[in-house]
């Protein structure tokens, strides 16, 4: 089935170029410490806000030369009363590629110090300019990626496990045990999604390492979502519960877990899968929203959610615009796992084949 | 006489599933580290005896049944105590409960009029390219991050000066009329219902759809077509009626997501509805207004989800038989 699955979704033309984008970005986020240029904590506190470096290929007397990017030097605008960046066109510094730079290790174990891109000694390359702390955007933009693009999946695998199990011990058992169960999941169904999020996620106690702050927050997130998951697989547990394999399970004396965990879920795999890739897009959108709000990932960590967090001031937003794109990045990060979402959808759906 | 029976059920079925939720909430809120009453502690507009009348209220000093016990007494008796700044809560959510529901009803409202005739019309053109299309755009308007559209928005607002920067009236409203005081609302209105309509736009679409495409293959459809009836009888006078029913289940789970989403609509908007307000809250962790606007959300998303059931049996008579 898998392999029928990816079929097709190589010959849909949306599904393909949704993969294609999210294997860039994984792929990206992956090597984050080799692709960007700085590392994820530098910062230059005399460069905030600064605007996108200019790379030009063109030199002054109209040659085509080496890329090459000018510095900028902070000025005061006293009319307007803002602060100013200008290009400091004296020193011409050089965009190089695979050179060295910031040391880092790769995969947290290789040491290596060549990025793929960087400048000169001295010079600046901001491709997406900076932020208030004089960090550079780009850089961030892939580091805190990996926390967005990832805590979507962990919290399916923390949510995944107690929602089949909740659904199937309910359904399989029935009864008083069924009503209960399912009382109690609807309950937590009936509180507004976001309302829940936003109160776990600010009893959380400070003073927290950014992996336990990770870690909770993901746990958090998969409290939210199981509800709604188990009540599904209860119902699906329902419909196989009283066909013959199982009957035969029962008859061989199979304990009741046994029966449930290795007779009766496996048969809701291919819902799984579904339900898998059409909710990872949603818990992208949780965190970021969680983080905007900050109540999710916390500075210094970055995350596409908490970048965003700064393009709360009109000013930042009118004047700063490149402070906007992990808000893009996510954009395209769910559109590509939506379309995907529902290509699969269409695969497992019987009806689609006609 | 079956309806209303079945309706008392479901209304009755309501309540314990309320108190479920109660408990729920009372005891995430009061396991926090956080002391109910620091925030009423540290200012000083506050006397020693309201501080003391809320000890006593909320029953600190005893386990944490009790408390719950006292706290759900002072509840249906309506007294939901009083905010951080010293003000009832009863009060503030009155204010603001009005306000989320019309920014709701509203794009429901919105969304039923476009999405359902924009499924209909990808559904009668399956797996053309209209179809694709409006997949395409529908998923797009799924994929932006609610906070980042409204973000946007106020950008275009700013610049373009065309629509008021947040908040639901404005400075000036009490001294216009009537008709200009509605003016002043639907314009504010406009941008924070543009983001929640592009959100919820596309589930809706994309279930009509969904539906219909499962009624045109159902066999009383294939009769109708046997029969020799024009193919605008057949969807208009057959399948369509049978597509729209299961819609209005949709309609718990549409208001269920608007809630939700619209905390953050509002947030970015400075919109005065509940879901900044428990935000707000929670931010101060003003437990009295967290609790009272949590147990909010909650009886409006089940009396949501009451009201979208009993729509339901009143229009399909198929559901009365098979439930009661």
């Amino acid at each position: 089935m898998f392999k029928e699955v990816m079929k097709k979704l190589w010959t849909d033309k949306f599904a393909r170029i949704s993969m294609i984008v999210l294997g860039i970005i994984y792929f990206s986020l992956l090597f984050a410490d080799f692709i960007a240029p700085y590392t994820k904590d530098f910062s230059d506190r005399t460069m905030a806000y600064v605007p996108p470096s200019k790379i030009f290929v063109i030199d002054e007397n109209r040659h085509i030369s080496k890329p090459y990017t000018y510095n900028y030097v902070r000025g005061f605008d006293s009319e307007n009363l803002r602060i100013t960046y200008n290009l400091d066109r004296s020193k011409k510094h050089y965009v190089k590629f695979f050179s060295k730079g910031q040391p880092y290790k790769l995969f947290g174990t290789i040491p290596m110090k060549r990025h793929l891109i960087t400048t000169d000694n001295g010079g600046r390359l901001y491709l997406l300019g900076t932020d208030i702390n004089g960090r550079d955007v780009f850089s961030r933009i892939l580091f805190g990626g990996r926390i967005s693009m990832t805590i979507g999946f962990l919290a399916l695998f923390v949510l995944f496990p107690i929602g089949l199990l909740y659904g199937g011990i309910s359904g399989y058992f029935g009864g008083v045990v069924d009503m209960l169960m399912m009382r109690f999941a609807e309950a937590v169904m009936s509180i507004p999604s976001f309302y829940l999020l936003i109160i776990l996620a600010s009893i959380l106690p400070s003073g927290m390492t950014s992996v336990q702050r990770f870690m909770l927050i993901v746990i958090i997130l998969a409290l939210i979502g199981w509800a709604g998951f188990a009540r599904v697989v209860r119902g699906m547990v329902l419909s196989v519960k009283n066909q013959e394999f199982v009957q035969a399970a029962q008859s061989i004396g199979a304990s009741r877990l046994r029966i449930i965990v290795k007779h009766i879920l496996p048969q809701t795999t291919s819902f799984v899968i579904v339900a898998m890739t059409l909710s990872v897009p949603s818990y992208i959108l949780s965190e970021s929203g969680l983080s905007f709000l900050g109540l999710g990932i916390q500075q210094p960590d970055a995350s596409w959610g908490n970048m965003l967090k700064e393009a709360q001031e009109y000013t930042n937003i009118i004047y700063r615009p490149w402070l906007l794109t992990p808000g893009f990045l996510i954009f395209v990060a769910v559109l590509a796992f939506n379309v995907i979402g529902d290509t699969i959808r269409d695969v497992l759906d019987p009806k689609s084949n006609k | 006489m079956e309806i209303i029976k079945y309706i008392l059920k479901r209304i009755l079925q309501a309540i314990p599933l309320l108190i479920i939720v109660s408990m729920i909430s009372f005891f995430i809120i009061r396991l926090s580290p956080v002391d109910p009453l620091a925030e009423l502690r540290l200012n000083p507009s506050v006397s020693q005896e309201t501080l003391q009348k809320e000890t006593q209220r909320l029953g600190l000093d005893k386990p944490i049944i009790v408390q719950y016990g006292k706290w759900a007494k002072s509840f249906i008796k309506g007294d939901l105590g009083v905010t951080s700044n010293g003000e009832q809560v009863s009060t503030k959510l009155k204010e603001r409960i009005p306000n989320t529901l019309l920014l709701t009803t509203i794009v429901i409202f919105l969304t039923w009029i476009v999405g359902i005739p924009l499924g209909i019309v990808a559904a009668l053109n399956w797996k053309s390219n209209l179809d694709r299309i409006l997949t395409v755009l529908t998923s797009i308007g799924m994929a932006i991050p609610s906070f980042f559209f409204a973000v946007l928005l106020l950008i275009f607002a700013v610049k373009t000066g065309w629509f008021p920067v947040g908040g639901l009236t404005s400075s000036d409203f009490l001294e216009k009329s009537l008709f200009g005081q509605i003016i002043d609302i639907v314009h504010h209105l406009i941008l924070p219902v543009t983001v929640l309509f592009t959100l919820s736009l596309a589930g809706l679409q994309r279930q009509m759809r969904a539906n219909l495409l499962d009624v045109l293959d159902s066999d009383y459809v294939k009769f109708a077509r046997a029969k020799g009836l024009s193919e605008f009888d057949v969807i208009y006078k057959h399948a369509l009626k049978n597509a729209i029913n299961p819609m209005i289940t949709l309609l718990g789970f549409e208001f269920a997501g608007l809630l939700s989403g619209a905390a953050l609509t509002e947030y970015v908007f400075q919109y005065p509805g509940l879901g900044r307000l428990i935000l707000e809250a929670v931010m101060r962790s003003d437990i009295n207004l967290v609790m009272a606007s949590l147990m909010m959300g909650a009886i409006m998303l089940v009396l949501g989800n009451l009201i979208a059931d009993i729509l339901l049996i009143i229009t399909d008579p198929r559901i009365r038989r098979t439930n009661v």
